[in-house]
């Protein structure tokens, strides 16, 4: 018979599986298995990622550009996510033809919120902070660091991303393009 | 001195003019100090005291409505020692304070504050003297802003000339009438590795490059769920490329023949399809034949890139030394569009174009690794061609009575030509080879 398991080690538990989780994806993504990838999101999942803006301190606000309203460097669902693994697999994708190599460092995981609340949440707000590291053809190397904020939800006893929001460390982009997944 | 270098009647064009420091630096001089450069659009500054940093060759300048509200244009550095007396993106303000020393100047650029003033320069100091350096003339077209640094410019009206036509595709409402866009919040701003004239001519005309986006037609993100955009209203059509040797503006146009019925777009979003449905009647209704002509993308002499068409943006490629380009796109859209047409345009606009773009992304490639194996001491020695469709272009287009102006190239059975680019070069080479305007303006 198992022992009840304590309110602290339930968040440890709950944490050391959404770790694994993510870094589990980052592992599809560096080994190009964006099918796998893909299919880790909800059928109602949205990715977004902001722009920022150069505004006084206080203004905070003002920041970032607004999802729903603004241009941001993304704004999709599944179905445009699923277009662009299609176009990676094209074979004519020159951007991205011969493939980067990636690498995702995930690093300072947070889980921010969980629903319900007890032993085994089926909802998590999850924050993270990413290191990417592209390196193309030669000697073209990118180095993007930023934040996520996602929306983890438990579908069929598995982790989904139903939502995510990509935080960049930068207001001018300093990469060419953005060919790869955040 | 560029003899040799641009050759548009053979469509011969060295690489030096992309990679050499020192024709760049005559670029900076001969080229963006002189020519109308576009800094934004009316509604970013709609109130008196809102502002939006914006760029003119590699100056930063502030776009802003000052108190009266006129739109200004100012040099982004303090008259004192340089600093810039703004660094934030855009915003609202009374007045920009210098952080270095504090002196501050009006939304007029008048020196307004001088910290200490009375006892560290006495009489001596002449504020008029010492506001905001200003440019030499700016214009409000459409909503959209254009500035010069050189007072003997010939107005923006005849800077354009005939292309106004063309620019006008981008600028009015989809119905026809005159005006009426706005830009979506936030600009698309990225570094790209190559010359600034790699994406110029690119805008200009390149139609020959659709095999780069071949991708994007096999996985589709049209806004009928095919290809890249909606094709029929352009297969129907004439394919034109028109240019303006004399003012090196350029457009790819399509002309529909005069009796076609209006063909389905935007099928994936029934609401969205039908707006389009009813614009195109409208503006059939309003222009009459002039809505046979629809525009693709082209440029402005030197580095400003309408797209009239879906995705409907306007870039502007800002150098930063020979082998660095600083991309700045605005989406627009009709202000008065229902809102969930714009959540439409703006979702398609942002996944074609831009650095996430799946057709953009591609473009990018291009010009990075075209300007990489083009610096070589042994690859400069070889010009580029541009002999596409030389000897095809007339001055004197008509069709079903419609006359266009502009040099026009019909490229609808050779699919394409590079008329466009040597339009394009031969005005680069009269600006980097005048000393002033009146020189240009000389026959
Ligand atoms: S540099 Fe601006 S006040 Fe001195
Ligand atoms: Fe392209």
């Amino acid at each position: 018979m198992n022992a009840p398991v304590s309110p602290e080690l339930a968040r440890f538990l709950l944490k050391q599986e959404v770790e694994e989780f993510l870094y589990r994806e980052a592992e599809l993504l560096d080994e190009r298995r964006y099918e796998e990838w893909l299919a880790l999101f909800t059928e109602d999942a949205r990715y977004w990622m902001p722009m920022r803006r150069n505004v006084p301190a206080g203004e905070g606000g003002r920041e970032f550009t607004r999802e729903g309203t603004d241009v941001n460097w993304f704004d999709e669902g599944k179905a445009t996510l699923g277009r662009r693994v299609g176009q990676l697999r094209t074979g004519v994708h020159w951007a991205e033809e011969p493939p980067s190599r990636i690498c995702h460092m995930i690093a300072n995981v947070q889980i921010l919120s969980a629903q319900p609340a007890g032993p085994s949440p089926t909802e998590v707000g999850v924050k993270s902070r990413f290191l990417i590291y592209r390196n193309r053809v030669e000697t073209e190397t990118d180095v993007l660091v930023g934040k996520r904020e996602d929306l983890l939800r438990r579908v069929d006893g598995r982790w989904q991303i139903a939502r995510r929001k990509i935080i960049l460390d930068q207001s001018v982009l300093l990469t060419k393009n953005l060919t790869f997944f955040f | 001195m560029l003899d040799g270098l641009v050759d548009v009647e053979r469509g011969i064009v060295s690489r030096e003019i992309f990679v050499s420091e020192e024709l760049y630096r005559q670029e900076l001089e001969r080229v963006f100090a002189r020519a109308w450069l576009f800094v934004g659009h009316e509604s970013q500054v709609r109130q008196p005291g809102d502002f939006f940093v914006s760029s003119m060759g590699e100056e930063s300048v502030i776009v802003c409505r000052d108190g009266a509200g006129r739109v200004r244009v100012f040099l982004n550095s303090c008259r004192h020692r340089g600093m810039k007396v703004c660094r934030y993106d855009e915003g609202h303000t009374v007045e920009f304070t210098c952080p270095y020393h504090g002196w501050s100047y009006g939304t007029d650029g008048a020196l307004v504050g001088v910290p200490f003033a009375k006892d560290a320069y006495g009489p001596r100091l002449d504020r008029t003297r010492w506001g905001l350096v200003e440019v030499a003339q700016m214009t409000n077209y459409k909503g959209a802003l254009w500035a010069t640094w050189d007072p003997e410019a010939p107005a923006f009206l005849d800077y354009l000339g005939g292309y106004k036509l063309y620019l006008d595709l981008l600028l009015d409402a989809w119905d026809g009438r005159e005006g009426g866009t706005e830009v979506i919040g936030g600009v698309h701003k990225w570094l790209i590795p190559c010359n600034w004239k790699f994406p110029a001519e690119n805008f200009s005309g390149d139609r020959y490059h659709n095999v780069s986006h071949r991708s994007v037609d096999l996985v589709g993100i049209g806004p009928s769920g095919k290809g890249r955009r909606d094709m029929q209203e352009r297969n129907q059509a004439r394919w034109l490329d028109v240019s303006f040797p004399d003012l090196g503006h350029s457009m790819i146009v399509f002309l529909r023949p005069p009796d076609a019925p209006i063909a389905p777009a935007y099928q994936d979003a029934p609401d969205v399809a039908e707006y389009f449905r009813r614009c195109e009647e409208e503006r059939q209704r309003r222009r009459g034949a002039q809505a046979r002509l629809f525009g693709g993308p082209g440029t402005i002499f030197p580095n400003t890139s309408p797209l009239a068409r879906q995705p409907r943006t306007l870039a502007v490629w800002h150098p930063r030394g020979p082998h660095q380009t600083e991309v700045w796109r605005w989406y627009l859209v009709d202000a008065d569009a229902p809102a969930e047409v714009k959540d439409f345009l703006r979702q398609y606009y942002i996944r074609y174009s831009g650095p996430a773009g799946l057709t953009e992304q591609d473009d990018m490639e291009n010009w990075n690794y075209a300007h990489g194996a083009s610096r070589g001491t042994i690859a400069r020695r070889y010009a580029y061609n541009y002999e596409m469709g030389l000897g095809r272009a007339t001055a004197r287009f008509e069709d079903h009575g419609l006359a266009l102006p502009g040099v026009i190239a019909d490229v609808t059975e050779a699919n394409a030509s590079e008329h466009n680019q040597r339009g394009f070069y031969g005005r680069w080479r009269q600006l980097m080879e005048a000393a002033s305007w009146k020189e240009l303006a000389a026959p």
